[in-house]
């Protein structure tokens, strides 16, 4: 009883530690979408001498917390790429493991005590839906439909995602819309007609404002097709630190880094 | 041995001749399986140490990447910092830029694309938007003439431009056509230069060409895939249209809105100096930076 009042104890000065440092924060500029890039978990289980599937589990224990802090922070959208399309092509016992961990987590989502809940957010899963197993686009859905009245917060979890498809995707469905336009219209000058904005309406991502930072963990500073047309002007952060090792103070980094960058590009804007 | 030979080398930074030389030991599959005759294996080796040589101390041939992408950052700041106007760091950005390509050429780079302008410079004040035109009219105007290849060492190169041209003056735009049907057969480095180009344009460009062919009905809409994006792409005329390194001076960290669909895998280079100072050495340290990297295009490296 006492470890367990100690504990909260604990927690609870945690959270007015990272409070008060808030803020300190939220006095200069703020993101109001953080990205994530979660890698490094594999070569995180090799380093601790653990079996493969341990190091998505401690993975997930980071994610877990970088969520509290986020929305601690009242970061209000955090997207994060949770299994690529190009995963789908790893050895078939690591996708199986992986499909089964993320119905669990999924399911765990929708649980009255989860972070979800806690926080008030609304869960979207952004990707290509029908290349997933049966059972984990039903709890997706489930899940969408569960946190859809919630509104303090949005996570968006790409999974069965590429850019490039999702991008694909959305020229599709502008040709088709465009090209419906085009036959009731029957004027030649109609493609010119197709803005920036008619493509974006169609990307998965529409849902979201763009990023304000992309933090991709363990050192690896390349995009590996995610969220390419949303980064167009997104500040790139990449940390050394493996993604299970990833605190509070990665993400202080980060912000800090966003507000001295926010300041330099006033600045640029001004010796105009 | 012989074997061993050609399996180290590659055909990057080879001179004409011998590269065809080597190509032509490379497709032989007789010559494979009798073995190199003696001339041209002394021929081929000479090849790989000139190759080599070429190559500043920590560069490896057969890492070098096919395409480079460079956001020349900056100039602007660069001329504020020592009380010039603007324009003068545009022109050291214009010295700065012919020196990789020279660099690149001489390593082996087979595409150097860079960013000069973007479709969201328009706000920049009008002197400085009529100083840049003016001075993209100058260098391109070089590009078209017969004796470029002189001027340029005779690496032979090869000029494009991406980027929308609608919005861009006719006199530039007209130099800017020359340039690209003169040089389009040099067989040299292909230099892609962004003239209001954004990588946001780039997609919607390829979004109107293909709806314009569906509507043609040259294509249906169930062939729309990934490829066919790709191959609309303005970067597409390029042997090597994807960069395998994008690197950014300045030290900001973000694409602005430079490549986006290509950039998918590519290597992602910051460097801190402005592009006005960046040297030689440090276009080595981006290379070697690059050649250290693993990487994965999504999938996993099994040890």
């Amino acid at each position: 009883m006492e470890i367990l009042r100690a504990t909260q104890l604990f927690e609870g000065l945690g959270s007015f530690l990272r409070r008060c440092l808030f803020s300190v924060l939220s006095v200069g500029p703020f993101p109001r979408h953080i990205a994530f890039i979660m890698d490094g978990n594999r070569r995180f289980a090799k380093n601790q001498n653990l079996e493969q599937g341990s190091g998505h589990k401690a993975g997930y224990s980071a994610l877990m917390n970088m969520l509290k802090y986020c929305y601690e922070l009242e970061v209000k959208y955090i997207t994060i790429y949770a299994f690529s399309i190009e995963n789908f092509k790893r050895r078939p016992e690591e996708v199986e493991s992986t499909m089964k961990l993320m119905l669990e987590k999924i399911e765990a989502l929708v649980e009255e005590k989860s972070i979800v809940n806690r926080y008030g957010v609304r869960v979207y899963f952004i990707g290509n839906l029908s290349l997933l197993s049966e059972p984990v686009k039903l709890a997706a859905k489930r899940a969408m439909d569960a946190t859809s009245g919630n509104s303090k917060a949005v996570l968006l979890i790409c999974i069965a995602y590429t850019s490039t498809d999702e991008i694909m995707h959305a020229v599709e469905e502008t040709c088709k819309e465009k090209k419906d336009g085009l036959r009731v219209d029957r004027t030649d000058e109609n493609e010119s007609n197709i803005g920036v904005m008619d493509i974006e309406k169609h990307m998965y991502m529409a849902v979201a404002p763009d990023p304000d930072i992309i933090i991709r963990t363990s050192g690896e500073t390349r995009l590996s097709n995610f969220l390419l047309w949303q980064s167009a002007s997104t500040l790139l952060y990449s940390p050394g630190v493996l993604w299970p090792e990833i605190g509070f103070r990665h993400l202080v980094k980060a912000i800090m880094e966003y507000q001295r960058n926010f300041a330099y590009l006033e600045k640029k804007q001004k010796l105009c | 041995m012989a074997e061993e030979g050609i399996e180290k080398a590659s055909p990057a930074g080879l001179k004409e001749e011998l590269l065809q030389k080597h190509m032509a030991v490379m497709t032989a599959e007789e010559s494979l399986r009798e073995g190199l005759k003696a001339e041209l294996l002394e021929k081929h080796m000479a090849a790989v140490i000139t190759a080599e040589e070429a190559l500043p101390e920590g560069l490896k041939a057969e890492l070098m990447p096919k395409h480079v992408a460079v956001i020349m950052d900056g100039n602007r700041r660069w001329a504020r910092e020592r009380g010039m106007a603007v324009e003068v760091g545009h022109r050291e950005g214009r010295r700065v830029m012919a020196e990789l390509a020279r660099l690149s050429s001489l390593w082996g780079i087979k595409v150097l694309s860079v960013f000069a302008f973007s479709t969201e410079n328009w706000t920049r004040p009008r002197e400085e938007l009529e100083a840049l035109m003016s001075l993209y009219e100058e260098v391109v105007t070089t590009y078209g003439e017969e004796d470029f290849e002189r001027h340029n060492s005779g690496y032979n190169a090869r000029v494009s431009f991406m980027g929308d041209r609608s919005k861009l003056p006719e006199s530039l735009v007209e130099k800017m056509n020359i340039a690209e049907e003169k040089t389009k057969a040099n067989k040299g480095l292909h230099i892609i230069i962004g003239l209001n180009y954004s990588g946001r344009y780039d997609i919607m460009q390829a979004t109107r060409s293909i709806v314009s062919k569906v509507k043609d009905g040259i294509l249906q809409i169930e062939d729309i895939n990934e490829k066919l994006i790709s191959e609309e792409m303005e970067t597409n005329c390029a042997e090597f249209p994807v960069p395998d390194l994008l690197i950014r001076t300045s030290g900001e960290q973000r694409i602005s809105n430079f490549m986006l669909w290509q950039l998918a895998y590519t290597e992602l280079y910051f460097a801190e100096k402005k592009f006005p100072e960046f040297e030689e050495e440090d276009y080595v340290e981006a290379l070697i930076s690059f050649q250290k990297r693993d990487r994965r295009f999504g999938g996993m490296k099994y040890k």
